[in-house]
């Protein structure tokens, strides 16, 4: 089995990233000149009313 | 007698470092023994309730809610530190380490923002990352998730997704990759060369690579799988996706394989495709017997012995031989292990089964013996990074002060002939953490345990591996050249 090109490419030179969590992990490939950028993550609703509402608004 | 006091605050989000931050500065506050400060997802919730923590008016908490949960000496202290923990959510932007910095809410606006993003680094609590790296998968992005507590399911049905769109998938639970020189979670500092690293073990991988780097070579890449990749339910798809990758790869010359004991029927698989490749191969299954293996493979039984084979020579810059060793009062006989790296722990445990000691962990290797209750009789070596330790608090690597507590009992312990230490520098890692272990050194009895430390780290490093060094040995801590080597020191003094 031959590596999927697109695994091929990621190791051709450093990723660019999007990270998702903990801010830590962001500030460090900052600082070791990697591409990052921060996702603002809240976890999904779980209240169905507020759910159903936000339906309705969208 | 203590008291359990908590309370709800709905619709609340903070992320989980800056909340352990709260734990701590709540759990330091007078008369409070413990806090707690957690998101309501159903794993937090079971965490808190084993604790004893999640009162009655917690149990309704879900995801979208902030549970702030104490022990107390008394319900006056209890009800001070709620209103203190109230007090302190209320202080504006607590948790924005960079408030300033616009931030994108939907993969596709931060692919709009950095063109050509390849990777996602998922670190969310683990309910929620599967679904992150689902929504990153069909972006076309390669993922690794930091985040651990994704259902086995979950995380089976990931990795075939990734395989069938010719995606990376590190992890889940995987805590350390780099990529191209990319330090991704927990890494190190190395610089690039053409050994590569495929591991189920986070400080495994950050050791190898250490070891290798502090011996003048370098890594192509080191590709985290997660830990449980090569347990029979998941089948190693991630490995052998790893494998591909570097068997591929023009700057990898030879490959390094980490991981616990796979299932039998996975390490028939992987090894079959290592005797397909023309590279070489080192494999380390930590705690497994001898293996039969393919030509091109040579088995390594503790993390030491994978950087030598790798390297073609020793790694050790220190040999044992010239290291202080004086012999323990007749009454100190026993080592206490107190590990912020897992894989650490129970390579020291391998070092030990070797040189026929029997110790005991709270994460024992196949075949070792589980930590016993009540008095410290034995070897004992602790994985402090376990569940049980980190409870609403920082990892050991990212907090070197919760192993105070324990590492203060130790020296004062008065059976304990020797203490192994790691300490793990590099991304991610606490900026000074030989300076926590200084302090609990200097104040302990003149007459305390000898120390024998590692450091999994680098001179590039933030923290600086000769200046870590240089801060241990100044009062007195003995500094081996591996883990392994200080598992081997530390049995050396007890049977001096």
């Amino acid at each position: 089995m031959t590596t999927a090109p697109r695994i091929a490419a990621l190791l051709e030179a450093p990723p660019r990233v999007i990270n998702i969590g903990l801010p830590v992990f962001a500030e460090e490939l900052q600082a070791a000149a990697i591409p990052v950028v921060q996702l603002d993550w809240r976890p999904p609703i779980t209240d169905p009313r507020i759910r159903a509402l936000l339906a309705k608004l969208s | 007698m203590t008291v359990a006091l908590c309370r709800v605050r709905r619709g609340f989000y903070m992320d989980s470092a800056a909340l352990m931050r709260l734990s701590q500065t709540i759990g330091a506050l007078p008369g409070i023994a413990q806090a707690a400060l957690m998101i309501g997802s159903p794993s937090n919730k079971r965490l808190m309730a084993e604790a004893g923590l999640l009162g009655a008016a917690a149990e309704a908490a879900g995801p979208n809610d902030l549970v702030i949960a104490v022990r107390a000496a008394d319900a006056g202290a209890g009800e001070a530190a709620l209103a203190e923990a109230e007090a302190l959510l209320d202080r504006p932007r607590i948790s924005q380490s960079d408030a300033g910095a616009y931030r994108p809410r939907s993969f596709a606006a931060a692919l709009d923002l950095l063109g050509g993003a390849d990777l996602a680094l998922i670190s969310v609590p683990g309910e929620f990352a599967a679904d992150e790296a689902r929504k990153a998968l069909r972006q076309n992005l390669h993922v690794m998730i930091f985040s651990d507590n994704v259902p086995l399911a979950e995380e089976k049905a990931l990795k075939l997704e990734a395989r069938e769109r010719g995606l990376l998938l590190m992890g889940p639970d995987c805590g350390s990759a780099i990529i191209a020189g990319a330090p991704l979670g927990l890494a190190n500092a190395v610089p690039r060369g053409a050994i590569g690293i495929v591991a189920a073990s986070g400080t495994g991988l950050q050791e190898v690579a250490c070891l290798i780097a502090r011996a003048g070579s370098g890594i192509s890449h080191a590709i985290g799988v997660g830990g449980r990749d090569l347990d029979a339910a998941i089948g190693g798809i991630g490995t052998l996706a790893a494998i591909d990758a570097l068997d591929d790869d023009s700057a990898t010359a030879a490959i390094v394989l980490i991981s616990k004991p796979p299932a039998d029927d996975v390490a028939r698989c992987v090894l079959e495709r290592v005797g397909r490749s023309s590279k070489p191969f080192t494999i380390c299954f930590l705690g497994l017997g001898p293996t039969t293996l393919p030509a091109n493979a040579r088995e390594a039984a503790t993390l030491r012995d994978a950087a030598e084979l790798a390297l073609g020579h020793s790694a050790s810059e220190r040999p044992i031989a010239a290291m202080k060793r004086t012999p323990p009062a007749a009454r100190r006989r026993w080592i206490r292990g107190l590990y912020s790296g897992g894989t650490l722990c129970a390579e020291a445990q391998i070092v030990l089964r070797r040189a026929g000691e029997r110790s005991y962990s709270n994460a024992p290797i196949p075949g070792g013996e589980a930590l016993p209750t009540g008095e410290s009789a034995g070897h004992r070596l602790i994985d402090l990074g376990a569940d049980e330790y980190t409870l609403g608090k920082p990892h050991a690597i990212i907090d070197p002060t919760m192993r105070l507590p324990h590492l203060t009992q130790a020296l004062g312990d008065p059976t304990v002939a020797v203490v192994l230490l790691d300490l793990v520098l590099g991304y991610g890692a606490h900026r000074d953490p030989a300076a926590a272990i200084v302090e609990a050194v200097a104040a302990a009895p003149a007459n305390r345990p000898a120390i024998v430390a590692s450091i999994c780290g680098t001179a590039e490093d933030k923290q600086g591996y000769d200046a870590q060094v240089a801060k241990l040995t100044a009062v007195g801590i003995v500094l081996a050249s591996s883990n392994a080597a200080a598992a081997e020191h530390g049995l050396a003094i007890v049977n001096s």
